[in-house]
């Protein structure tokens, strides 16, 4: 009989969680003895114990070689359409580098953007949604004149499309003027609204030259009046029962303050926007997911941990270091270390100015001075006491 | 930010904690290790704010692992270095 005293053994058991779920869900229900349960643990114990990872066991290298020589089979370059929607992403060998690397901005950031239950099992909710995000020019919503002889910039606004996207003309025409003196950094000008024939009239300040008139049109043709500015493109699917949104370019705070998404699962590609809106933790699991999913793509298989191993290194001081010179590999303590790496004259040449010691604790430093390193047998010391 | 929301929902958040007093030396006695060899996080850290960390507490990050479930990680609240 599997009895509850067993039960509540391998739940206090010093094993994995997973570990202890799978036994308890092996054992549920059989036939053990009390015999039979101890030798089973023991064997558990035994087996556990056996797959840990010895002390002293070089994991960097190991992890960087498991990933590194994957990482020759992949496509040197590919820009997939994601095999879902018609968007654009850096794949294969390009994207795992832009990870290591910790790029500020990928090169093809995307979303991926869940919809809350009120809005995410109807397209035309969906599609509402969808214009609160994608970026609009205030082109889109009507024709575009400029009138050389009165020197204006007529805009003529379509009320279907104002209807269709849901927002009034006094928003658009208040947003436009604001976004083209805040962002686009272009004041001399002044504005009118019509709103008995849908016209908004644009003049510039200076009516001398049509310089000016053509930069104003400029402006009011490409200024963002609706939806949020980084995201170019959104593209509406319907994926396991529910439609998701995917975009092109990305902005996770912004996107989070817009009614009927579902904060708690949409995410992005870019991890250093990830690491500010939801901190070092969620980034650590970006990290591990884009990686993971970035060579599983391509059909490698590489163990989790080498690569949890890295997002752990990366993430380690509280913000997200690059692999390289410019992060993990040029904090090292040791000069050698660091001269071994990249760039080794000035490194060498700052420590000599800054009078700099290396005591020689890590592995680099003391392949280079032709001592043992301290790493498996390396570090174990054996005195023979001679027998007297 | 207008409407704050509560980032360890999100599904990329792991739980964070506070450690008591009494928790982080038991902690650091374990490992035998001392206070700055523990991984840091930033005082300013979204997830920190969230539980009201200060800088000098050590928070408890219960992870789910692909590997062994749950996994239990601890970090040092330290000040975000200027720029």
């Amino acid at each position: 009989m599997f009895t509850d005293e067993m039960r509540s053994q391998i739940e206090g058991a010093a094993l994995p969680e997973l570990t202890r779920q799978q036994l308890l869900a092996a054992l549920e229900g059989r036939d053990v003895t009390e015999e039979q349960f101890r030798k089973i643990m023991d064997g558990v114990h035994a087996e556990y114990r056996s797959t840990r990872i010895e002390p002293l066991e070089a994991v960097g290298v190991i992890a960087a070689q498991s990933i590194g020589e994957p990482g020759t089979q992949m496509t040197m370059r590919t820009f997939h359409y994601a095999g879902v929607a018609e968007i654009n992403v850096t794949l294969g060998l390009p994207r795992l580098i832009e990870i290591m690397d910790a790029r500020k901005e990928p090169s093809t950031p995307t979303m991926t953007i869940y919809l809350s239950p009120e809005y995410n099992n109807d397209r035309d909710k969906a599609r509402m949604v969808s214009w609160q995000i994608e970026a609009a020019p205030l082109h889109e919503f009507g024709d575009i004149t400029t009138d050389m002889e009165n020197m204006q910039v007529l805009v003529h606004v379509n009320e279907a499309v104002l209807a269709k996207r849901k927002i009034s003309m006094d928003v658009i025409a208040e947003t436009a003027q604001r976004k083209i003196r805040e962002r686009r950094h272009y004041r001399d000008f002044d504005a009118e609204v019509n709103a008995a024939e849908h016209v908004i009239v644009f003049t510039p300040k200076d009516q001398e030259k049509y310089q000016n008139l053509f930069q104003l049109a400029e402006h009011v043709r490409n200024v963002i009046v609706q939806g949020i500015d980084d995201i170019e493109r959104v593209v509406v699917r319907k994926e396991s029962g529910e439609y998701i949104l995917y975009t092109e370019g990305s902005n996770l705070k912004d996107v989070f303050e817009v009614a009927g998404v579902d904060t708690t699962r949409t995410r992005t590609n870019n991890i250093s926007e990830i690491a500010q809106v939801l901190g070092i933790e969620a980034a650590r699991n970006a990290i591990m997911a884009e990686a993971l999913s970035t060579l599983s793509e391509q059909g490698i298989k590489v163990d989790v941990r080498h690569i949890m191993l890295v997002a752990d290194m990366m993430c380690m001081d509280g913000e997200v270091k690059q692999i390289g010179r410019h992060g993990i590999a040029g904090e090292k303590e040791s000069v050698l270390s660091r001269a071994a790496f990249e760039v080794t004259v000035n490194h060498l040449l700052d420590a000599a100015v800054a009078n700099e010691v290396d005591e020689l604790n890590g592995v680099t430093e003391n392949v280079i001075v032709g001592q043992p390193i301290q790493l498996g047998t390396g570090d174990v010391k054996l005195i023979a006491k001679p027998r007297t | 930010m207008s409407v704050r929301i509560n980032v360890l929902d999100h599904v990329m958040v792991p739980n964070h904690q506070v450690m008591s007093e009494e928790e982080v030396q038991n902690l650091l006695r374990r490992y035998d290790i001392t206070f700055d060899q523990l991984p840091r996080i930033y005082h300013d850290d979204p997830g920190v704010r969230q539980v009201n960390g200060k800088v000098g507490d050590v928070i408890r990050i219960v992870r789910k692992s692909q590997t062994a479930g749950i996994a239990e990680a601890y970090r040092l609240v330290v000040r975000r270095p200027k720029k």
